[in-house]
């Protein structure tokens, strides 16, 4: 099992985040992984980004030229990683920030509208949370479990109620792939 | 303790803290603040002493006064403020005290970018400040290897009296991997009878000092200082050989460089071609047996750096000639990926297989 994952979006929008809920529960479940964030000038013009492995072999290369997974949150991060996505891989796009359409058909697209999604459970903060749910559900990479441990390491204790709408949205996102 | 998830600048700070380390002088720059930042708030906790100097230059005559009485002690910078730390850090060798330097390398030169980069290899591994010295320069490759070698390091600054660098890049000081802190046995290590702490009637004063005016003293010292590097060289090579037994051919690379340039291996093995990895730790001393082993059976070698060709020197004064040694880097603080490694290793074989 090898996941190669970048997500990007414009810097606050919780990438980075997202990237070490993802780091942190794979290795809640004894997998290998690495996560590497974009910093600096690159980040200039919307794309904030992070890499992230998920691997049940020793990490080598930390850079992802190719991802399995790209989860874009914002047209330049769209602009930039859907030409790189391997062929067969996943494209997570979130369709409520992001009006554009792929034109390939070498790889898996998703729109998730995780912010209406996410308004619907009445809480606008959890809407990587419905992508993440969308991302687990396609790939298996970590239980929603996991996220849920590892949101309880990273979150602050006084944020913690925040944990059951997170919990809502990992499901939301999931059912998007039952229908 | 477990493993942890942590930045690669945290890990080498926390990695310090438990090898010893209670004295930190620095000053902040990217991309290793957040090293600064975490001794910030670790160092007191465990009774040690942080401090933010004004500048580079200060902080690192700070560290010579610490060594002087004789604390493990360290600073951490990233490449414009290494180059800053020149003059102390030569000062250091001529006193001849121990202290750990982590240079985090972004792209040269001048203040260049604050990507990641290792274009400092010559600084580190050929002087860098004036004078007839070396330092050891250890180069990890992943976090949970900083967590061993900062030991090392301040072990081997130690055993030797001399100032160890830790080199790394933008990219481990930035990213996150899971690692242990696993507590080993103290090294043996001789008494520091020579620090300044006062004499308390055991002899005369004690000075640590660089200045030697009488050159025929002088040129005794650095005999002196010669023999030490002949003891490093023997005793504290390290490298890593991976899949050279049966290798046609044999990619160079150090730190995370090396990391792509594996990934970059497997897919050539896929395509039948046999080629396997030397990756040197220590920088200086160069491991240049691995190369003496290899260099009649292998038909030719390929060093990847992100500079503009500067390891690629000790591998071919190692190989001497017995081979071809190609070179492939990238600078400015671009990374090479390992679709580019792995077309120059097609390449090195003589094209498509």
């Amino acid at each position: 099992m090898l996941h190669e994952i970048i997500i990007a979006g414009f810097g606050g929008q919780g990438v980075m985040s997202m990237g070490q809920l993802l780091a942190y529960s794979g290795m809640h479940e004894d997998k290998q992984v690495s996560w590497l964030p974009s910093y600096g000038p690159e980040q200039r013009g919307g794309t904030a980004n992070c890499s992230v492995i998920i691997s049940d072999e020793p990490v080598g290369s930390p850079v992802i030229s190719h991802p399995s997974v790209a989860i874009v949150l914002n047209k330049p991060s769209f602009d930039k990683f859907e030409p790189l996505v391997s062929p067969g891989g996943i494209l997570i796009v979130n369709s409520s920030l992001v009006d554009k359409k792929s034109s390939r058909d070498d790889i898996t697209v998703i729109e998730v509208p995780a912010s209406e999604i996410a308004n619907e459970i009445g809480e606008p903060k959890v809407a990587n949370s419905v992508i993440l749910g969308t991302f687990l559900k396609l790939t298996n990479a970590v239980s929603p479990d996991s996220i849920i441990e590892a949101l309880k390491k990273v979150l602050p204790e006084r944020r913690h109620n925040l944990i059951p709408a997170n919990k809502v949205a990992l499901e939301k996102g999931a059912e998007l792939i039952n229908k | 303790m477990g493993k942890v998830l942590m930045k690669g600048n945290e890990v080498i700070a926390e990695a310090a803290v438990h090898a010893g380390c209670k004295y930190y002088f620095g000053y902040p720059i990217t991309p290793q603040s957040e090293l600064v930042a975490y001794m910030a708030k670790r160092l007191p906790e465990v009774g040690g002493l942080f401090l933010q100097a004004e500048s580079e230059v200060a902080a690192i005559n700070m560290v010579y006064g610490a060594a002087s009485a004789g604390v493990r002690v360290m600073t951490s910078s990233s490449s414009p403020g290494v180059s800053l730390k020149q003059e102390g850090i030569s000062y250091l060798v001529g006193a001849e005290l121990p202290a750990v330097i982590i240079n985090v390398m972004r792209g040269g030169p001048g203040l260049g970018s604050i990507q990641p980069s290792q274009s400092d290899y010559f600084q580190a591994t050929k002087g860098g400040g004036h004078g007839d010295y070396q330092i050891p320069v250890f180069a990890p490759a992943t976090l949970q290897e900083i967590v061993d070698l900062m030991q090392d390091a301040f072990d081997i600054a130690d055993r030797y009296r001399t100032p160890v660098y830790i080199l790394g890049d933008g990219m481990l000081g930035q990213m996150m991997e899971p690692v242990e802190f696993t507590e080993r046995k103290a090294a043996e290590l001789p008494p520091k009878d020579w620090a300044t702490t006062g004499t308390r009637g055991d002899g005369g004063p004690k000075i640590t000092n660089s200045l030697r005016l009488d050159p025929d003293d002088l040129e005794k010292h650095n005999n002196h200082l010669q023999e030490k590097y002949s003891k490093i060289k023997e005793n504290e090579v390290r490298f890593e050989n991976y899949l050279t037994e049966d290798a046609d051919y044999i990619v160079v690379a150090y730190g995370t460089v090396s990391r792509i340039a594996k990934n970059a291996i497997k897919k050539a093995r896929e395509k039948g071609i046999k080629v396997g990895m030397i990756r040197p730790i220590s920088l200086w001393p160069f491991p240049e047996k691995p190369f003496y082993e290899t260099r009649e059976n292998v038909k030719a070698y390929l060093t990847v750096e992100m500079s503009a060709g500067q390891m690629v020197e000790d591998v071919r004064l190692a190989v001497n000639g017995y081979k071809p040694v190609h070179f492939y880097g990238r600078t400015g603080g671009m990374v090479p990926s390992q679709e580019d490694i792995l077309a120059e290793i097609i390449k090195m074989a003589g094209g498509d297989q």
